[in-house]
């Protein structure tokens, strides 16, 4: 960087405060669509910034800044490392694509004014980014909080109807969770000297028993923002209740800033993390990857759908991050800095995806109204931009190479497969089982895309209204596109994704990736193990092979192609009701795996003269955890009411013990 | 890397494309003479792929552009994974453009573009057999991974050249691991190729196909493409169990006369292998659709077995 240029941290806050200025101008003219449509256009070239200088400022020294903000004596302190970077980046360049789709997107009557809408999203953004940011407790908390509140005005856009309020409220509630075991963390992290700036933090070395508190209590906070099971309840309402693009940007991104949050903690703040705290970290990414995944399989709304497959997504993401503490817990310096980058890796990749995916159901909510697999069908043909770019998305999240999804789960798996070289006995047998369990929720990722993708885009349109369908306008084609684009770029050019994620780790203590360099389209990355992997070379010779088939074939025979129906089976009419629903796709997982699901069965009995079968898939911790967790809340607030009697005597009273109790306390 | 070794990688993808459906007529023919019926040639599957060529494709009029573009997918990548398994020489480049796990993906893109298109037009079998396939891909998946695993325990590398090389170099001994991972490997490669007893390769329209429904709204040319990509698929499978089982053979240097000299170990093991896989499949009956997770589950424990076998055994 030369002195002409501004540093890159101010120019990521000048990007931060030109959103909330976007903010505020759209809440000037609350009602004027088209203005606010132009606010999402001038945001998303923000994001495209922001994306541009993080990613140029991933190389370069930390930076710290004091505001001038805040209350007195406890200013904001504003910190960015490469690790701000990367996840600045992942906010810029999903948000780039998720806004220029949101400004062809948003559309009269949704509830919420376009201005409102315009002021939170940016709020949403700008606090995502503070978030990123914050170099103490206090500034974190905020954004933290910002960033909740904004995502749930979001969620509850529509707040007319009472299943959208009562799914933001369970996201308040578990985000509130969160938050307070977030702050409780903090409160151990600074470790006696009560200065809560993440300077005295990292000087604080915390003995090993509040230290674990501490992560463990991180674990709870972030994990309940990120979707954890138990705490993921709250993800499978909340998606399909918020706009598309909301969605989008929360699945995609704001669970990441949730993946920062712990990262921050345990690699910077802590410092020296615990191997143990990997294991458990390990284990619950492990069991949230197939249950998320498993559930996915048995959806039949396909934003519930995406969201469970975000609950995988999350799960694996935890799993690389328990790896990278386990493999730095016992000194394997080497395999600690692939499951490091492996992490942030997927977490790019998976804002580029799942974004992706959550837009490409929103064109489709639009063009037809319908958000139920059981009435989709077919869209291929009426809505081919969405179809295929929505398909890149879905090769990428089952993981299928070349594509980006497979990249890091092929790290992942690199990391794990040598964890049988863990010096702690038991653990290095467990974990190579572990990755048998990655492996089956990737295989399974591609069981739920292929019902997913098929479900709704191939086959017959279910319903006769599906004719009318309409593609995609131009603006979310350019969103679709630049998110599509992302997950093939980051799927071929992962020699240079892992050299820029390298410097991340070497800040966070972590030992250099030993890339084999030379070579930029061959990727090594454990020189010992000669493991490769050339995705150019692959798409290129598919690719090549794949036309010489098509040209060979045509060279040396005859192109005919007769056009007729198919065949209906001998039932003479061919409908539609043949194809299997949704929930037929979902048959098997839901007889494999029988004992997650909590299932409710309407069989038609012979005598039915208009038979139905119908299936409702719940989840069986609402049952197990949830449920008697509420009536002990409950129980709880019966037994403090016999307190508010209702006379005022009573209440001074109160007042009065609680004085006295206080000045007793301080004498 | 010179321009020898290139055409010498050109002619081993050949070789394998044009050998595969040879190996298909092998295993049909052993059948056959397993079950005292007149065997048909070992060309008949030429034969057909031929016949199927010149005759006129018929296609659904609701079809999409991906349903026909799926079968050249589906052959290019099936080719592409022939050019990365070390079937004739360790040594040859294409080798090195991926490793076991990423041969893994590219054998499950194969699959999910199969089954995609098998739901494009949107009849019953189609959609049956998409989710059918799909479901036994994900229960061998990670059988398929852990067998692998256990082999790059053993040779520490996931790279299949290596992991070959090092096997047949070692000093020939008993692994009680691989023996295990071995039989999972059958079973794995039993279900991936839908022969008996997870699936029927000989039967049309039975309620329990799985891989024949997927292909029900083909004809002609892309049938013939479809049909070729199976038997190059049963033909690479063959070839990831020799890599990991019997390496011994497979030409370690790039020369042409040691990849000539690897053509008969090479055809010598597809014959075993084959009658063995025509002897399975004459000896075991057809299990039905929902026993293949147990079927799957036994081939994963054996994978475990074997991994845990060498963790503890060291062997």
């Amino acid at each position: 960087m030369t002195d002409v240029l501004p540093s890159p941290l101010s120019l990521c806050l000048a990007v931060l405060l030109a959103w909330l200025t976007i903010g505020v101008v759209g809440i000037s003219r609350p009602n004027n669509l088209r203005l606010t449509r132009q606010l999402f256009a001038i945001g998303a070239a923000c994001g495209a910034a922001l994306a541009v200088i993080a990613a140029l400022s991933l190389t370069t020294p930390t930076e710290q800044y004091v505001l001038a903000l805040g209350l007195p004596d406890l200013p904001f302190h504003v910190r960015r490392d490469a690790l701000s970077s990367v996840f600045l980046f992942l906010l810029g360049a999903a948000s780039a694509g998720i806004s220029t789709f949101a400004a062809g997107y948003f559309r009269e009557g949704q509830g919420t004014p376009p201005g409102l809408l315009c002021l939170e999203y940016h709020a949403f953004l700008a606090s995502m980014g503070f978030v990123v940011l914050a170099d103490d407790a206090y500034m974190f908390m905020v954004a933290w909080e910002a960033m909740a509140l904004s995502s749930y005005f979001l969620v509850t856009t529509q707040h007319r109807i009472p299943e959208i309020r009562s799914a933001g409220f369970i996201y308040l509630l578990i985000a509130h969770l969160g938050a307070i075991a977030i702050l409780l963390s903090f409160g151990l992290l600074q470790g006696g000297s009560w200065q809560f700036t993440f300077d005295a933090m990292r000087e604080a070395r915390l003995d090993p028993i509040p230290a674990s508190f501490a992560f463990l209590l991180a674990l709870i906070g972030f994990g309940a923002k990120a979707g954890l099971v138990p705490l993921h309840v709250w993800l499978p309402e909340a998606h399909p209740a918020a706009p598309s693009p909301v969605s989008a940007l929360m699945s995609g991104v704001m669970l990441k800033t949730a993946l920062y949050g712990i990262t921050r903690v345990a690699f910077d703040l802590l410092a020296e993390p615990i191997w143990w705290w990997g294991l458990v970290a390990l284990g619950i990414g492990l069991f949230t990857a197939v249950f998320g995944v498993i559930f996915a399989a048995v959806q039949s709304d396909m934003k519930r759908l995406l969201a469970y497959s975000s609950i995988e997504n999350v799960g694996i993401l935890f799993t690389g991050f328990g790896l990278a503490i386990i493999f730095k817990g016992v000194g394997m310096p080497a395999l600690a800095a692939i499951a490091f980058a492996a992490m942030l890796y997927h977490a790019t990749n998976h804002a580029f995806m799942k974004s992706l995916l959550f837009l490409g159901t929103g064109a489709v909510l639009h063009a037809t109204g319908e958000r139920n697999l059981g009435r989709l069908g077919g869209l291929i043909h009426r809505m081919p931009w969405v179809a295929w770019l929505t398909l890149v998305g879905a090769l990428a999240i089952a993981s299928l190479p070349p594509l980006n999804g497979f990249v890091s789960e092929w790290l992942l798996l690199q990391s794990l497969l040598f964890s049988y070289e863990v010096p702690r006995p038991f653990v290095h047998m467990l974990l190579p089982l572990g990755a048998a369990l990655l492996a089956l929720a990737a295989a399974l990722a591609a069981y739920v895309m292929v019902k997913f993708y098929g479900v709704i885009f191939l086959g017959q349109p279910r319903e006769s209204t599906l004719h009318r369908a309409h593609d995609a306008g131009w603006l979310e084609r350019i969103g679709l596109i630049w998110l599509a684009l992302g997950c093939v770029m980051f799927g071929l050019f992962p020699t240079f994704v892992l050299g820029c994620l390298s410097n991340v780790g070497e800040q966070l203590g972590f030992s250099g990736l030993e890339l084999e360099t030379g070579s930029w389209w061959l990727l090594v990355p454990l020189a010992d193990r000669e493991a490769s992997y050339a995705p150019l070379i692959f798409l290129g010779t598919a690719t090549l092979l794949v036309i010489l088939t098509i040209y060979g074939v045509r060279r040396f025979y005859h192109q005919r192609v007769r056009l007729g129906p198919a065949w209906g089976c001998g039932f003479g009419e061919f409908s539609a009701r043949m194809q299997d629903t949704a929930e037929g796709f979902g048959q098997p997982i839901r007889h494999l795996f029988k004992p997650f699901f909590d299932m409710k069965r309407d069989l038609p009995t012979p005598f039915d003269t208009e038979p139905r079968y119908r299936v409702v898939v719940g989840d069986r911790l609402w049952q197990l955890l949830y449920v008697p967790l509420g009536r002990l809340v409950q129980l709880a607030a019966n037994s403090v009411a016999w307190l508010q009697q209702g006379r005022i005597a009573s209440y001074l009273l109160y007042s009065f013990v609680t004085l006295i109790a206080l000045l007793a306390l301080m004498l | 890397m010179n321009v020898t070794t290139w055409i010498l990688q050109v002619l081993e993808i050949l070789a394998a494309v044009a050998a595969a459906p040879l190996f298909l007529g092998w295993v049909n023919q052993c059948r056959a003479w397993l079950q005292n019926r007149n065997a048909p040639s070992v060309l008949q599957p030429y034969r057909n792929i031929r016949k199927l060529f010149h005759k006129e494709a018929v296609i659904a009029s609701n079809a999409s552009q991906l349903f026909r573009l799926a079968p050249y997918i589906v052959f290019g990548t099936m080719v592409t994974a022939a050019a990365v398994i070390p079937s004739l020489g360790t040594r040859l480049p294409f080798t090195r453009a991926a490793d076991a796990i990423a041969l893994v993906g590219l054998l499950a893109t194969a699959r999910v573009f199969l089954s995609l298109a098998a739901m494009d037009v949107g009849t019953a079998f189609g959609t049956l057999g998409a989710r059918r396939e799909m479901m036994v891909g994900f229960l061998a998946e990670p059988a398929l991974l852990m067998v692998i695993f256990v082999a790059s325990m053993i040779s520490a590398t996931t790279a299949l050249p290596d992991i070959s090389e090092r096997l047949a170099t070692q000093a020939l001994g008993l692994y009680p691991s691989l023996a295990f991972t071995a039989v999972a490997f059958t079973m794995v490669l039993l279900a991936e190729n839908a022969r008996i007893p997870v699936d029927n390769p000989s039967t049309h329209l039975e309620l329990t196909m799985i891989h024949e429904a997927l292909l029900l709204e083909y004809s002609a040319r892309h049938l013939a493409l479809m049909e070729w990509a199976s038997a190059l698929k049963l033909f690479n499978y063959a070839c990831i169990g020799f890599a990991l089982f019997v390496p011994w053979g497979a030409a370690m240097q790039q020369t042409p006369l040691a990849l000539l000299a690897a053509i008969p170990a090479l055809a010598l093991k597809l014959l075993i292998a084959g009658a063995g896989l025509a002897f399975i499949e004459t000896v075991s009956a057809k299990l039905r659709v929902f026993r293949a997770p147990e079927f799957l589950a036994t081939a994963f424990l054996f994978a475990v077995l074997g991994l845990l076998v060498h963790l503890l055994l060291g062997a």
